[in-house]
């Protein structure tokens, strides 16, 4: 409670920056010593498990300390969280592992149409600045469904809000659980399954003892953490490479026209290395030519083509076991293939489908980095730049109304503190994101220069390291049997370029180390901020507000951890099932997000005749135009419908968001207009109260908006 | 609930500096997004356009968000609405 930080001569914020400044220096010593350990070889394997054992142990010290009874610290840490750490935390809070593995790899394999995804992620805190955290935190409840409850009245508003945040969360969440499971079966060769578990318990020693207090101070620590894992290591790849540690400006001036240079040679037949590449290219052409010409037969000859093809892959098998000179690796093939076959008609569309695609990507020429909109055609480039502004949207919108986001501004102490503590996000979540394409280009530079061209005899070893983890993560094959590495013949999965960066660019083991902490950071705070919304939308909003609301305060915290338990074993358990890529998942989330809270959230705030009907007629058609269009456009679901000028359903929130302003605009004007107290949260809540902090430090604990 | 002289003050001042800054992000976000390709043709560090997206519109955010919290500290004091910090 509150009398302890009254005692000290020092206020909390002087206290904090003291103790996270120890951290640093310490956390620095640690690794300069397994720095020194390595050095003396020891050996890695032990060295990786200190490091990811060590980190987690910190968290988990630090969860134990802050942990609480009391249920302002579980909800709202006390709001007593100073603007610098509320930055941090949100920062922690905010860079996924989809930010930190992910974004890197995205940009390498995408160039500038991944930079839809920096655009996005940092546009949308001007809108949190401007628009929404003041006024949430002025509003000074619990929740972002505790908002749309009390300023519409009635149960719908706030039990459909929890829907979507736990729609968006759940989605976010298995993200983040999924990466922890990358992340640890690589570094310590754990099973994935139980890489998963193991992250899931350092997630709720965190916010199972002590809420949004202890996830707070952990994620401070982790934010800590992640930014010297992303910056470090990119610093010194700089360095090596271009002999600047500030990758930001030097992979422009530097690498960026070196990069290209080697781009256009691979482009270039008339090159010793771009005939190669050309010859690398015709095979995986006439690949996909293979898997078209079966597409159309299987169009045309349906379930009697796919038992020709059966059986002419038997008889290929039996070719080769009888061809003399006998060759293994040409029976081996044979026979993967056959025990491969797809079953049924169905399967074998699906399949064939994304090998052809598959194929159809790997025989096209290399992309230019950093040219916007390449396609040759007019239509696909303006359909391009139409899916690059629809995506910008959606993530900025989507930002804007995360749940897990705008609640950790109910935690500073004033409003004041809530709009510098997003100016404090934004700093370090930009230290990140210029990072991040400047790291692209270097890897990318890197693997152009060092590997591609190299012979598959002496291939470094990162690339059987990693071969060894996972087949569909990375895997280099000798297509044209020429014996050197062409750049069509590499596959590299976008979730790898982070992970496996040191090693690519020959530095010592201790950075891959801190690279894994960093992604293990920046995955469990990510995941513990999530878990405390949907879990406290469910015990806050759906037990208190709805069915119990005399429950008394120590049985709402029980209520509120069991909730927090079974998210956490649920989502854990939809990680282990490993599904689709970490972006497509996270992606989703934020067109649902922005469709489904942003209008309502924005026009509750500065519009003060919208009303129930309203709101609940632009959350209703919103969401479900958003879903809609990514379920019947989304192929792997099968409805195969074709897409409204081309936007991809990862944008489908470009559609949902105006059709929910034009929801709350028509409800509400064809109905009453709001009660008088509904409205006049749409007053109050503009401005500050310089009364309201006070009443709150000197423990008056209610929510410090006047509907007390 | 009728306004306060101040707070009516506060309003008008918080509202004119969010529509600002709100034009500043919608201009710049667009521009980038929109002439990506035309300012690719000028070099600044890196090709313009993608270096606007990959760094300048983010340094532009940040300028942004931290203008209105400078500004609205001071709109708060000018209008006696600053909340009393005690720790």
């Amino acid at each position: 409670m509150s009398t302890e930080v009254t005692a000290s001569p020092l206020s909390l914020f002087q206290r904090m920056l003291r103790y996270y400044g120890y951290f640093t220096l310490a956390l620095v010593v640690f690794f300069l010593l397994i720095a020194a350990l390595e050095w003396v070889g020891v050996p890695h394997k032990p060295l990786g498990y200190l490091l990811l054992f060590a980190t987690i142990l910190i968290y988990a010290g630090i969860g134990f300390m802050a942990k609480t009874t009391n249920i302002n610290d579980y909800y709202v840490a006390g709001r007593r969280v100073p603007a610098l750490f509320n930055g941090m935390a949100v920062a922690a809070d905010w860079m996924s592992a989809a930010s930190f593995i992910g974004l890197a790899g995205t940009l390498y394999h995408s160039g500038f149409e991944g930079l839809a995804y920096i655009m996005g992620w940092t546009g949308g805190y001007c809108l949190v600045a401007i628009c929404l955290a003041p006024y949430l935190r002025r509003f000074g409840e619990y929740t972002i469904p505790d908002f749309l409850g009390t300023r519409f009245g009635g149960r719908a508003p706030r039990l459909i809000a929890v829907f979507a945040t736990i729609l968006c969360s759940l989605v976010y969440v298995v993200a983040q659980i999924y990466g922890v499971g990358l992340i640890a079966s690589r570094f310590t060769g754990l099973e994935f399954t139980i890489g998963v578990f193991v992250g899931l318990a350092g997630i709720l020693v965190c916010s199972f003892l002590g809420g949004m207090k202890a996830v707070t101070w952990t994620q401070v620590a982790q934010c800590i953490i992640l930014l010297l894992a992303y910056l470090v290591p990119v610093a010194w790849l700089s360095a090596n490479q271009t002999g600047n540690p500030l990758a930001q400006v030097a992979a422009y001036t530097y690498t960026l026209p070196r990069l290209s240079t080697l781009e256009r040679e691979l482009n270039d037949p008339a090159t010793e290395q771009g005939r190669a590449e050309a010859e690398a290219r015709a095979i995986f052409a006439q690949r996909a030519q293979m898997f078209d010409t079966r597409l159309k037969g299987l169009a045309y000859g349906d379930s009697e083509y796919l038992a020709s093809e059966r059986a002419r892959a038997v008889l290929r098998v039996g070719q080769q076991r009888a061809a003399d000179p006998v060759d293994l690796r040409a029976i081996e093939n044979a026979e993967r293939e056959l025990r491969q076959f797809p079953q049924d008609v169905a399967t074998a569309r699906a399949t064939w489908t994304r090998l052809m695609q598959e194929n159809l990507q790997r025989a096209a020429p290399v992309k230019p980095h950093a040219e916007a909109f390449t396609e040759s055609d007019e239509a696909q480039r303006s359909a391009a730049k139409r899916n690059f502004i629809a995506l910008v949207v959606c993530l900025m919108l989507g930002t804007a109304a995360l749940p897990h986001i705008l609640t950790r501004f109910y935690t500073t102490p004033t409003v004041r503190a809530a709009r510098e503590s997003v100016f404090w996000s934004m700093f370090f979540i930009l230290l990140v994101y210029i990072t991040a394409p400047a790291l692209a280009i270097l890897v990318k530079f890197e693997i152009y220069q060092n590997l591609v061209g190299s012979s598959f005899a002496h291939l470094p070893s990162w690339v059987s390291n990693w071969h060894a983890v996972d087949k569909t993560l990375l895997a280099v094959q000798d297509v044209n049997l020429d014996g050197i590495v062409q750049r069509a013949e590499i596959f590299l999965s976008g979730d790898v370029i982070m992970l496996a960066m040191p090693e690519i660019g020959g530095l010592p083991y201790v950075i891959t180390g801190l690279v894994a902490a960093g992604g293990l950071a920046a995955a469990l705070s990510t995941a513990d901020g999530l878990l405390l919304a949907i879990g406290n939308a469910l015990s806050h909003d759906v037990y208190f507000k709805t069915i119990a609301p005399d429950a008394s305060p120590t049985r709402r915290l029980v209520i509120a951890k069991v909730v927090l338990l079974v998210i956490a074993v649920v989502a854990a358990y939809l990680a282990s099932l490993r599904a689709v890529g970490i972006l497509t998942l996270v992606g989703a989330a934020f067109s649902l997000s922005a469709a489904a809270l942003f209008p309502a959230l924005i026009c509750g705030i500065f519009w003060p005749r919208a009303n129930r009907t309203g709101v609940l007629l632009g959350m209703v058609l919103g969401l479900g135009v958003t879903l809609g269009y990514m379920v019947v456009t989304y192929e792997p679901f099968g409805f195969g419908t074709s897409l409204w000028w081309d936007i991809k359903p990862i944008a489908a929130g470009i559609f949902g968001v105006p059709m929910g302003f034009l929801g709350v605009l028509v409800g509400s004007l064809l109905t009453k207009p709001p009660a008088p107290e509904e409205s006049e949260v749409a007053e109050w809540v503009r401005f500050p109260d310089p009364s309201a902090s006070r009443r709150w430090q000197d423990g008056d604990l209610r929510p410090t908006g006047p509907l007390r | 609930m009728s306004r306060t002289p101040e707070q009516t003050q506060h309003w008008q001042a918080n509202r004119s500096l969010s529509l600002v800054l709100l034009t500043v992000w919608f201009v710049v976000t667009f521009g980038v997004m929109i002439f990506a390709d035309d300012l690719n043709h000028f070099t600044f560090i890196g090709p313009l356009g993608f270096y606007m997206a990959a760094q300048g519109s983010l340094l532009v955010y940040l300028a942004i968000i931290g203008a209105y919290a400078w500004h609205m500290r001071r709109i708060d004091e000018r209008c006696h609405l600053d909340e009393a910090e005690r720790e």
